[in-house]
């Protein structure tokens, strides 16, 4: 089993898209889980549903939005060439824009799930100690809610790393730019070359059963503790 | 007591859809699919038999028949795919003929590049440059050997932006994110929108022939249907059709002296 250039390539570019989406999503989607899971607000339903879009229409059809809201006509691609910044498709940025929007429900849903299960107890307990709100939330909210971010981090990777019908659309194939596995394989599964595909198909999946069964077993670990913190 | 009249109702249903009339179930490229649209509304208008199809890509379609898919014919967007399931003996290799010949040509959807495509193309004066897949598609096959011819690889190189089949390359124009795209001419004819002075009609002589198969599959050698429709493709109505498209028809002559 051998893997040319090419197909190594698209394993690294696969590999820095996936962790700065995940890094950049864990930031993003952690104020709007927090939000969600404390507030009173009318404005939750909504939210929760805008969040939840994405689960909804095929990836090439919400690719196919994106490349016209990206577009140098499109309302997102004026204001990055109002910015300076040119327009995102076709760029490793236009791919990490994408998927994050692909990505946000599998990462805020985990934060906002693991955040309400914490309930108002603990934090009303660190409140009367005098912990002020952001003390309260590295000291008391992280730690608790350890399994849910770290559920968010693993399907947040898991989710772009398998990403293909967004990128096929808005990246054009541009090698060591927006060539990622999943088009590769599918380059070489249209051109009848199976042995390549294969190879790279083998390589992914074993890759990605390491990675999950790690980030499993550490997070079966941290639940029991979690769980007899409080019980 | 509900229950059994609505599985009695169900079973009905299916049995009354079994006995409908046979359909003959086809595989076409994607670039054909407009075409194929046409071509069938004629056939079905003197023949009893049905046409069921299923749009696609070649490689799809490739994959799918080693495996069994139920189509009769396989109307394929290259000859690199008829000719790998021949050599799988899964054709009727007699049954095998092109049908159509796509024309390429480069496209922009920018009112302020009218008339000066191949200018444009030629100056470098555009942000990106679009075309299909080489190693997928005819048409990106084809699109490398008119950058070659021009000697344009190298400059226009870095500008590239791949699509995953020419439609996809048409989308990138149209969307306005790449200033010009190699697609095929059916595309432009089909949507009728398109004004002639947009695109550039790539001559003949700068790429090889993108000459498109169709192949009778052994597991249909005997239905009727596929040779009826096979031999409705042969016919002069056919090819007129197939011509107005955009796509140089078999033994077509008049077609391909506009150069």
């Amino acid at each position: 089993m051998s893997l040319s250039d090419g197909d190594m390539a698209t394993i690294w570019l696969t590999l820095r898209l996936a962790t700065t989406v995940t890094i950049l999503l864990l930031i993003f989607a952690t104020p709007v889980g927090w939000w969600l899971a404390r507030t009173k607000s009318w404005f939750k339903g909504p939210l929760s549903a805008i969040v939840a879009l994405p689960l909804v229409l095929p990836p090439t059809v919400l690719g196919f939005y994106l490349l016209l809201a990206m577009g140098p006509n499109g309302a997102i691609g004026q204001f990055t060439q109002a910015l300076g910044l040119g327009t995102l498709p076709f760029t490793f940025w236009g791919l990490v824009v994408a998927s994050m929007v692909y990505s946000l429900p599998f990462v805020v849903q985990p934060i906002q799930n693991s955040i309400e299960a914490i309930g108002n107890r603990p934090l009303e307990a660190a409140a009367t100690l005098g912990a002020g709100p952001i003390d309260r939330f590295f000291t008391v909210v992280l730690p608790l809610a350890k399994p849910g971010f770290m559920t968010a981090t693993i399907l947040g990777f898991a989710h772009t790393v398998g990403e293909f019908g967004i990128v096929l659309m808005i990246g054009g194939s541009i090698p060591g730019e927006t060539r990622v596995v999943s088009v590769q394989i599918y380059d070489h599964v249209e051109s009848l070359e199976y042995v390549q595909a294969h190879a790279l198909s083998g390589v992914m999946i074993v890759f990605s059963f390491v990675v999950l069964l790690l980030l499993y077993t550490f997070q079966r670990k941290n639940k029991a503790v979690g769980m007899t913190y409080g019980s | 007591m509900k229950i059994m009249k609505l599985l009695g109702f169900i079973l009905l249903s299916v049995c009354t859809f079994g006995a409908e009339a046979k359909s003959v179930h086809v595989a076409v490229a994607a670039n054909f699919s407009n075409t194929m649209k046409s071509l069938v509304k004629e056939f079905e208008k003197t023949s009893d038999y049905q046409i069921a199809l299923s749009f696609g890509s070649s490689g799809k379609f490739y994959a799918q028949i080693k495996q069994g898919a139920p189509y009769e014919l396989f109307f394929s967007a290259d000859q690199a795919k008829p000719d790998a399931l021949q050599k799988n003996g899964l054709v009727m290799a007699n049954s095998r003929f092109t049908y159509a010949t796509g024309r390429l040509a480069l496209w922009s959807a920018r009112p302020d590049f009218a008339n000066k495509i191949e200018t444009k193309l030629k100056e470098g004066t555009f942000n990106k440059l679009a075309f299909a897949n080489p190693k997928l598609a005819p048409y990106g096959a084809a699109t490398l050997e008119v950058l070659k011819y021009l000697s344009l690889i190298e400059s226009t190189q870095s500008k590239w932006v791949r699509g995953e089949n020419v439609a996809q390359t048409y989308q990138f124009v149209s969307s306005g994110n790449a200033d010009l795209g190699f697609i095929a001419l059916s595309q432009l004819l089909g949507t009728k929108k398109v004004k002639q002075d947009s695109y550039w009609l790539v001559p003949n002589y700068m790429h090889h022939p993108i000459k498109q198969d169709v192949v009778l599959l052994r597991s249909a050698e005997k239905s009727q249907g596929a040779r009826a429709f096979l031999d409705f493709i042969h016919s002069n109505k056919a090819k007129n059709i197939i011509a107005e498209y955009g796509y140089l028809a078999p033994n077509s002559l008049n077609v391909e002296q506009d150069l």
